[in-house]
């Protein structure tokens, strides 16, 4: 169990080490002066300070120093958790800026994933091997694993926002209010929040519920099961085994789907210009901000890791064999 | 877009084998009668079909300003125009046929990609499949759309085939992952071995021992990867990344946000691109299943 999860510790180990370097190779290897074109296209009018910004700049890039300097500045800046400084809101440090945004980001995926995840399950256990609900929940699921994450935000905010005009389509909480620990704001804010959370959600709902149906019916071809229906025993017994088999796989389809799902949130809040993580990219793509972007990206990587760890972990927990084997019993 | 739809490595890949002529009929045979492989060709083929048909029979760019602003579907225009008096058909007509080209190129990218490093992994071993399989594990950590979007943000001309590129330089991994395990039960067969004792080389084995035999998994991995290129691309184009100047179903949708056809009610700017999008994937999905019935004897209907 241990080599188990130092492996994948050094994978992640890996992947990091790799993200950062992406993020350090790509403005430099990428055509062009990054710091000439980022700053004439982010249109500073005032002439001193775009030269005091230009020498900042110059100085965080250090170009004019060998490659394997700039590489090792550039990590050591990072373990300072130091990640520049914004063009778009000049003076502030990115990470102030990220950490601002990061919990209505969280607040929109963790609920997202975990919900349609259980709820989704439930759905695909339900539906496999049964005629009308599998010729039902099999298309509709299809359908929306194929939807395109801001389309159905966009459908849900025309309908149920500007037509229907139940739940506000913009922002994080009404620009009237400033944030504070009172009932009218907790409602604001959650008002706010429902339509981003329901499109993420439904959409996916869908690759749960087809995923666990395939696997369900994987299972209940499977020997125990057999077995199970030949000793007679009844079928919502057969079902739970199955069910707790198929579990395992889904649990990694979680790990596997955590980017994709990532990049719907970001897709969803910036149809809904909820101040997430989304939006943040949107803005710093507008104003050419490189610093806030690779921020975000070195942010959003780590967050994949941290959150693939967990699920390595309840996967540990989760599944019989590898308790056993921690535990020092017959593998 | 990765192993959610369809493919939880069910396919059997050990099937095949003799009687190649009397499988065919039989692969036919099957094909003809599945609901779900007829309807999802039928509506890949007839969307395909406008995009490639559809921009002949229309004589003003997409991007013209043509027509009155802001006109409910008619007659005329079929769906309508926009607020600057584009016509939304022929945005949809050429969108089509530009997601079929991302679909393809960047889904062939991957496929390329995924099936090499698939196949050298798992039929070489040891030391190479140790390598490859770290490389695959990072790439498939690292949440490609986020790279993407930074990677595109620093490219100065952005095309098509630039996106594609990179859509297919980093969605390829679950593929290689499916096409390694395939390849491993399939290594230590006795025909590989022989061909292997007959002096062949490795990528002889690859391309006519072990490719042919999973070919089934092969195409339904392409259609799989089409799929998750085109949402990925629709995505990048909708954040303002897609192609400059071009037309696609999702710079449609970012230019609805961007001048509010939500607010305004322009309900026929927004609807067209995304259904064109979501009935594309969502066919070549359900063809997808299609296809695992006819090939996959445990799982068909009977």
């Amino acid at each position: 169990m241990w080599r188990y999860i130092g492996r994948k510790l050094g994978i992640y180990g890996i992947t990091f080490v790799v993200a950062v370097t992406i993020n350090w190779m790509i403005p430099r290897f990428m055509p062009g002066d990054p710091v000439r074109s980022m700053l004439s296209r982010a249109s500073v009018s005032d002439p001193e300070a775009l030269e005091r910004m230009t020498a900042y700049y110059n100085e965080v890039f250090g170009l004019d120093t060998p490659l394997h300097q700039q590489y090792f500045a550039f990590w050591a800046g990072l373990f300072r958790g130091d990640l520049g400084v914004s063009v778009w809101l000049y003076p502030e440090p990115v990470v102030d800026i990220i950490l601002r945004h990061v919990p209505f980001t969280l607040g929109l995926l963790l609920p997202a994933i975990i919900l349609s995840w259980i709820i989704g399950n439930r759905l695909g256990a339900f539906a496999a091997r049964s005629k009308v609900l599998d010729n039902t929940v099999l298309p509709i699921g299809y359908i929306l694993t194929a939807t395109p994450y801001m389309w159905l935000a966009l459908l849900l905010a025309w309908a149920l926002g500007v037509v229907g005009g139940f739940f506000p389509t913009a922002g994080g909480y009404s620009f009237a209010l400033t944030p504070s620990w009172t009932w009218g704001f907790f409602t604001n804010l959650v008002s706010h929040w429902f339509l981003p959370f329901l499109s993420m959600f439904v959409v996916a709902l869908g690759g749960w519920a087809i995923g666990m149906r395939n696997m369900i019916i994987y299972e209940l071809e499977a020997d125990y099961s057999n077995y199970l229906q030949a000793l007679g025993a009844p079928r919502r017994l057969i079902r739970r085994y199955a069910f707790r088999n198929a579990m395992l796989p889904q649990i990694t389809g979680l790990a596997v789907q955590l980017g994709t799902i990532i990049a719907g949130a970001l897709l969803t809040e910036v149809v809904f210009n909820y101040p997430g993580l989304g939006t943040l990219i949107l803005n710093s793509l507008n104003n050419n901000d490189f610093f806030l972007l690779q921020g975000i990206f070195l942010f959003v990587v780590v967050g994949v890791l941290i959150a693939n760890f967990i699920i390595d972990i309840v996967y540990v927990l989760v599944d019989p064999r590898t308790r056993v084997r921690m535990t020092g019993g017959a593998s | 877009m990765t192993d959610v739809p369809g493919t939880p490595g069910t396919a059997d890949p050990g099937t095949t084998g003799a009687g190649g002529e009397r499988r065919t009929s039989e692969t036919l045979y099957y094909a003809r009668r599945n609901p779900k492989l007829l309807i999802g060709a039928s509506i890949v083929l007839l969307l395909l079909g406008i995009g490639l048909i559809g921009p002949l029979f229309i004589d003003h760019g997409p991007n013209q300003y043509i027509g009155p602003q802001s006109t409910p579907p008619s007659g005329e225009y079929w769906l309508g125009t926009t607020s600057f008096g584009q016509d939304v058909w022929a945005q949809f007509v050429h969108g089509l046929r530009s997601t079929f080209l991302t679909g393809t190129l960047g889904g062939g990218i991957a496929f390329l990609i995924g099936t090499t490093v698939g196949f050298v992994a798992g039929y070489k071993g040891g030391i190479v499949d140790e390598i490859l399989n770290m490389l695959t594990n990072v790439v498939l950590v690292l949440p490609g759309m986020v790279v993407l979007i930074v990677a595109v943000a620093y490219l100065d001309v952005r095309g098509l085939v630039v996106q594609a590129l990179f859509i297919g330089l980093t969605s390829w991994p679950w593929a290689a992952r499916a096409v390694r395990s395939q390849t491993l039960s399939l290594a230590s067969r006795d025909y590989v071995d022989l061909a292997r004792l007959s002096g062949r080389r490795t990528w002889r084995i690859i391309t006519s021992e072990l490719a042919p035999n999973m070919s089934s998994y092969l195409v339904m991995s392409f259609i799989l990867l089409f799929g998750g290129a085109v949402l990925i691309a629709a995505g990048l184009d909708f954040i303002g990344l897609g192609p400059a100047g071009g037309v696609s179903l999702g710079l449609m949708l970012e230019s609805a946000v961007a001048w509010s056809a939500l607010q305004l009610g322009l309900w026929w700017w927004f609807i067209p691109p995304g259904a064109g999008i979501t009935l594309l994937v969502g066919s070549m999905y359900i063809l997808n299943v299609g296809l695992d019935e006819v090939f996959n004897p445990k799982l068909r209907e009977l």
